[in-house]
């Protein structure tokens, strides 16, 4: 019986091992790595030297004012665009769930923004927002002839950069989550909409009682991921503002990471690896706040 | 409240592309439902019972045809004003609330001066769970219950607005079999004790027929037949109606009528008089044979079943048209040594002449 037990343990493990190594390799060991590097002040790629061990690093990254600019971009980011790609998600998905032709066209114009490159999209927001030699831009045309003196959205003022950033990211978010609530809300059984109808309930209080608790776990699941995706933001702004964020103010916290290990000079992995913890922490600090939320609220 | 019904027609625009072709729900249904009785509208599926009731209901508007509760028209009224519960098959018991608060959500949709206060809707909430006797569950939610027990929790949800008219869409259709003896009983009991007019939706004739006042019994959107269900299932007013109502089901068999007497093949069988001369399908119910050595019909035998109280003989026969005739004999009468060939006598009240093309009754005495 006891050695049966083994047998089949064993054999379990067997049947693992390619996941487990493949993980534990790719996944696991890089993880320990860079929690290591965080600690070892100067490390060298090359010579795999370092000069000390201490918290020097992470008192450098949050004292270092580019770090100070990519956690304030990043915040903004996260703070404006994922309630408003959610909620107009939602209201576009609510409209597309109310009408009956052309629904299908809708429904792929709507989702052609996920299938479309990022940096083609970015491309069509620079014919919008960029000022060149030879055009102010297409918005910017517009507010001329409205008799605005109009913005340059790309190089000028910080409050216009972080616009044209925000509606880049809603624009590029969105597709996938009027996707994913589309589907939520056509799986709401009819007959409640019946039931509800029969007792005279109000269309307001129909969504709010009956379709949002419905499609919560869905809401949920769009917040959380939405948050994850917009603190690890880096190639949208890669491709409104080119790579040499920090010159544009621009910079998050993964652009940040990634010019401390590759930027102009190059080779601070000490630095990006702190930088990257403090960016892990955050995020998994939001997720469980997310979580703990959601348990209460979210009704399955 | 008596709900009278006036030429109600339902058609449906036809889906498919090429050969729109209308769909005729519910065809000139006449009826009126008198005052406190619990009616049963009965018919296979596809037969237009349940845009019937929706019909009644309000969430479907008629294509043809008028709705009265009382005196008034409520045909144009959409449901909410018409004051109408409706028990959906589902239940669609809303599984994020509590029964309590399924209970509640029709009140709170009370505006204006109908609008109560918590204590108010507190109280209707326990008179309403007290009536279908779950006043200790009022807590749980939706999914923490039976079958049973959340359709109690969807009557009381149609209950709390003291309806003037409750419907209930295959109300038994999703408990299984000693449930649904129990709770149709339940129903029954509800009605009788609030007294609301109810209309309810089936496909089973036992279930239709144990609890109703009054059946309706449909065939592709008509009514087949209106009354009482014993009466029904006594004079029933075509083919149709006699082999939906009845279980097993009416034997039929291919007879004919010739100077005032039935005869079925070689056997001549019964009178029948002022039924005219012709070719006739005879309706037998399983219960009109009586086992007689020297029957006037003469079957050959196939098998006996043992049901405890009674005991069915199927039968062979050549005329008939049913695939497995069978006859429902006391199970004392019965002696293990019936031969190959059975005979019987018919009890007339039992059986039913119908014209071979229209399968309309035709009537002796």
């Amino acid at each position: 019986m006891r050695e049966k037990r083994t047998l089949s343990q064993f054999k379990a493990w067997l049947y693992l091992l390619p996941a487990v190594l493949f993980l534990g390799a790719f996944l696991v060991y890089p993880l320990i790595d860079v929690l290591i590097y965080s600690f070892e002040e100067g490390y060298n790629f090359a010579s795999q030297t370092y000069q000390g061990t201490g918290l020097y690093n992470y008192s450098y990254v949050l004292h270092d004012p580019y770090f100070i600019q990519a956690l304030k971009n990043t915040f903004l980011i996260v703070i404006i665009t994922v309630p408003l790609s959610t909620g107009l998600a939602l209201l576009i998905s609510l409209g597309l769930n109310k009408i009956k032709a052309l629904k299908d066209l809708f429904q792929t114009i709507f989702f052609l923004p996920y299938v479309t490159n990022t940096l083609a999209v970015g491309l069509v927001f620079m014919i919008l927002f960029k000022k060149t030699a030879y055009t102010d831009g297409m918005i910017n045309v517009l507010l001329h002839a409205f008799g605005s003196p109009g913005v340059d959205f790309i190089e000028g003022p910080y409050w216009a950069k972080i616009f044209v950033m925000c509606l880049y990211t809603i624009w590029v978010v969105m597709p996938f989550k009027i996707l994913i609530l589309t589907s939520a809300l056509a799986s709401v059984n009819p007959m409640y909409y019946k039931a509800a109808r029969v007792d005279g309930t109000s269309p307001a209080r129909i969504f709010f009682r009956i379709t949002l608790p419905m499609i919560s776990p869905m809401i949920f699941y769009l917040v959380i991921t939405g948050f994850i995706g917009a603190f690890k933001a880096y190639s949208d702004e890669v491709a409104l503002f080119g790579t040499d964020l920090n010159a544009a103010g621009m910079n998050t916290i993964v652009g940040y990471v990634y010019d401390m290990l590759y930027g102009d000079s190059g080779g601070y992995p000490s630095y990006a690896s702190a930088a990257a913890l403090i960016l892990f922490t955050v995020i998994l600090t939001i997720t469980m706040i997310n979580l703990l939320a959601s348990n209460k609220k979210v009704s399955v | 409240m008596k709900v009278v019904i006036e030429h109600l027609t339902k058609i449906f625009p036809g889906r498919e592309r090429k050969n729109p072709k209308d769909v005729v729900a519910v065809s000139d249904f006449d009826f009126e439902i008198p005052d406190g009785k619990l009616v049963g509208l009965l018919g296979p599926s596809g037969c237009g019972k349940s845009t019937a009731l929706n019909l009644i209901c309000g969430l479907e508007a008629p294509t043809e045809g008028r709705i009265f509760f009382g005196e008034d028209d409520v045909t144009q009224l959409p449901p909410e004003h018409r004051g109408v519960g409706l028990v959906f098959q589902n239940y669609a018991l809303y599984p994020h609330l509590s029964v309590r608060q399924n209970i509640r959500f029709p009140l709170e949709n009370l505006k204006g001066d109908a609008k109560l206060t918590k204590e108010a809707m507190e109280e209707k909430v326990q008179e309403a769970a007290k009536v279908v006797q779950i006043e200790g569950l009022l807590d749980r939610k939706p999914g923490e219950m039976s079958g049973g027990q959340q359709q109690r929790v969807a009557i009381a949800r149609a209950l709390v607005k003291k309806p003037k008219v409750l419907l209930l869409d295959e109300p038994l259709s999703n408990l299984d079999a000693r449930l649904r003896l129990q709770t149709r009983e339940e129903i029954r009991r509800i009605q009788c004790e609030t007294g609301i007019t109810t209309v309810f939706v089936t496909h089973d004739q036992e279930e239709a027929m144990s609890i109703s006042d009054l059946i309706v019994v449909m065939k592709e959107g008509k009514v087949q037949q209106v009354g009482a269900p014993q009466e029904v299932y006594d004079s029933p007013a075509n083919l149709f109606v006699a082999k939906f109502l009845g279980n097993p089901q009416i034997n039929v068999f291919e007879g004919e009528v010739k100077d005032e007497r039935l005869r079925i093949g070689e056997d001549d069988l019964l009178p029948v008089k002022g039924a005219p001369d012709g070719k006739v399908l005879v309706g037998i119910r399983p219960e009109a044979f009586v086992w007689n050595k020297e029957g006037a019909f003469c079957c050959g035998k196939k098998a006996v079943e043992v049901m405890g109280r009674d005991s069915s003989i199927v039968f062979t026969h050549a005329d008939a048209v049913t695939s497995q005739p069978r006859a429902i004999i006391d199970s004392e009468l019965v002696s293990a040594e019936i031969g190959d060939e059975v005979r019987f006598d018919l009890r007339p009240k039992k059986v039913f002449l119908f014209h071979p093309d229209t399968e309309e009754r035709i009537l002796f005495s």
